[in-house]
């Protein structure tokens, strides 16, 4: 019983930056139907911005406030990013079939990776002590950490936002007609180039808030970073039905503690095998997920 | 106040109008007929921005709007139902017509809009909250045509509002057209029911496979022996 909860915290942890990273995968395919395969590399950067802005500033003595600034200029700088890309790589080729978006989106995660190499060097770097982390007891054998707690805190706070966002203001609106039907948002006068582009801004946020939440956590980072955790968040869209928002936290929640739960009771070797299995396994019994359905609302 | 200047515009090869010159003069209904693909959609598709044309002109009063994108058409006073309706299925009547207003910023603008769409449309108000999803094929034209008056459209854009509809709702719905012009807003009706479409217009264009075959007055061409024979079935 104690491992058994102990696996769920640590699943629940886990599955938070899951579904963060699967919030952004969500939004962009349901604005523009477009896996956007350079997400989990946008993670990476928030991760890296994170680290330069944590050494640059010298930031020595550990607080909250120091990882809320840093965490604040990594979103940031990260939203730029998501914008260029949006602008630059993907705006362009829109007008030309889906195939040729993929092979643009697989083509951007391939440069921001090998960019990344260039610029910050393959080996990994020990992300800087931003947050003292400790361990608290619970009771019995079962132990949370306080920067376990910080994410989990941190990623509600985020998805209650996002959902302030997407369901009760104007922009949310839009984004919703944009992801339901691209020509009659415009005929209602909605500029949804910039519906797609604040869509992009948005999804690349929460990617660099998971970024430095797992930086805190994990503390080591590495240009291919996002490569693994990407593929999976994006399993976890898939498997709450792609589009859909409360599926996508939903996907990445279940996907977290299977994960752990599977390293924890069978062998943590065959945990990165399971996910994809998972993905297959979605895609036959039920290819549009948990919450998925033919008129699901997609953002 | 929309004058349409030999357009031409094209799907990859296929050429869907084959240079069309159009006029829509302030205050009145006018109706384009024509047959399955002869090019309507592809047409009211060119003055809301949504397609380009190859060559050609869209006037609207007198500046040309050609390339301009949709929402920008929109802020100068085009308004469109488009073909099948694209109701937001998945949000309420509500939010529907609210999104209709997206442009408008002042809630008692868009209070007292509301109010008119609902004297045009009494059904909508009593299905407010409903999602529109589940509402008929005629209360989902409602909400297409009220969503798009919400925008105070000077040039109102119908693509077939009567499609699917039985003849009753058909009725109510040019009912509704008429009060609408009325009020003052023009109207460009683009229909396959011909019969319906020259009774609430008052000049009409005949589109056939992108050309335009005949033009006239509404009356004229209800009398014509050849759209008597094509479009009224006789
Ligand atoms: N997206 C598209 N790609 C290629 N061809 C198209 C496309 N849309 C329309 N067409 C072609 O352009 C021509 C005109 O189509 P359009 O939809 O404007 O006709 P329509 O008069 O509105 O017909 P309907 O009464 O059936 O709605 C048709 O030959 C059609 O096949
Ligand atoms: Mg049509």
């Amino acid at each position: 019983m104690e491992l058994f909860l102990q696996q769920l915290i640590n699943g629940i942890v886990q599955g938070s930056i899951y579904a963060l990273i699967a919030l952004g995968y969500t939004m962009v395919y349901g604005v523009l139907r477009l896996i956007n395969f350079a997400h989990g590399d946008v993670f990476m950067l928030g991760a890296f911005i994170g680290f330069y802005t944590a050494n640059l500033l010298g930031i020595s003595q550990p607080s909250v406030g120091a990882l809320i600034l840093v965490m604040t200029v990594s979103m940031a700088g990260s939203a730029a990013v998501g914008l260029v890309i949006e602008r630059f790589a993907y705006r362009p080729v829109r007008k030309f079939s889906r195939l040729t978006s993929l092979i643009t989106a697989i083509g951007v995660s391939l440069l921001l990776e090998y960019a990344a190499q260039f610029v910050f060097g393959a080996t990994p770097k020990s992300f800087p002590t931003i947050f003292e982390t400790q361990n608290i007891s619970l009771f019995g054998n079962v132990t949370i950490s306080n920067d376990s707690i910080l994410i989990i805190i941190v990623s509600i706070f985020l998805m209650v936002m996002l959902n302030l966002i997407v369901f009760k203001t104007k922009l949310g609106k839009a984004m919703r007609a944009v992801s339901f039907n691209l020509d009659v948002a415009k005929l209602m006068g909605i500029n949804t180039d910039f519906i797609i582009a604040f869509t992009f801004a948005l999804g690349s946020a929460l990617a660099a808030a998971a970024g430095i939440l797992y930086s805190v956590h994990f503390t080591k980072i590495d240009p291919l970073m996002g490569l693994l955790i990407g593929l999976k968040a994006f399993v976890a869209a898939v498997l709450g039905g792609i589009g859909n928002i409360t599926g996508a936290v939903l996907g990445g929640l279940l996907l977290g503690i299977a994960e752990i739960m599977v390293s924890g009771y069978i062998s943590s070797s065959y945990k990165d095998v399971f996910a994809f299995l998972i993905l297959i396994l979605v895609l036959i019994v039920k290819p549009a997920g948990l919450l998925g359905s033919a008129a699901q609302e997609k953002v | 106040m929309l004058q349409l200047q030999d357009l031409h515009v094209s799907y990859g090869a296929i050429k869907a109008l084959k240079g069309i010159t159009i006029e829509v003069k302030q205050g009145e209904v006018v109706t384009l007929i024509g047959a399955n693909g002869a090019g309507k959609t592809t047409t009211l598709r060119t003055i809301t921005g949504l397609l380009t044309p190859k060559q050609g002109k869209v006037l609207f009063e007198g500046k040309d709007i050609s390339g301009t994108p949709t929402h920008k058409v929109v802020a100068q006073g085009i308004c469109m139902s488009p073909e099948g309706r694209g109701v937001f299925a998945n949000l309420s009547v509500e939010e529907n017509l609210e999104l209709g207003a997206y442009l408008a910023s002042d809630p008692a603008r868009i209070k007292s809009d509301l109010e008119k769409v609902f004297a045009l449309f009494p059904r909508l108000k009593e299905r407010l909250k409903q999602i529109s999803g589940t509402l008929s094929g005629g209360e989902q034209q409602m909400v297409a045509i009220g969503r798009a008056m919400m925008a105070r459209p000077r040039l109102l854009l119908l693509d077939e509002p009567s499609l699917g509809l039985a003849p009753l709702v058909v009725k109510s719905i040019f009912q509704a057209i008429d009060e609408i012009n009325k009020a003052g807003t023009t109207v460009l009706l683009v229909e396959q029911n011909a019969h319906t479409a020259l009774k609430h217009s008052h000049r009409a264009y005949v589109l056939e496979t992108g050309t335009i075959v005949l033009e006239g007055s509404s009356e004229e061409l209800a009398a014509d022996k050849r759209v008597r024979e094509a479009y009224l079935g006789e």
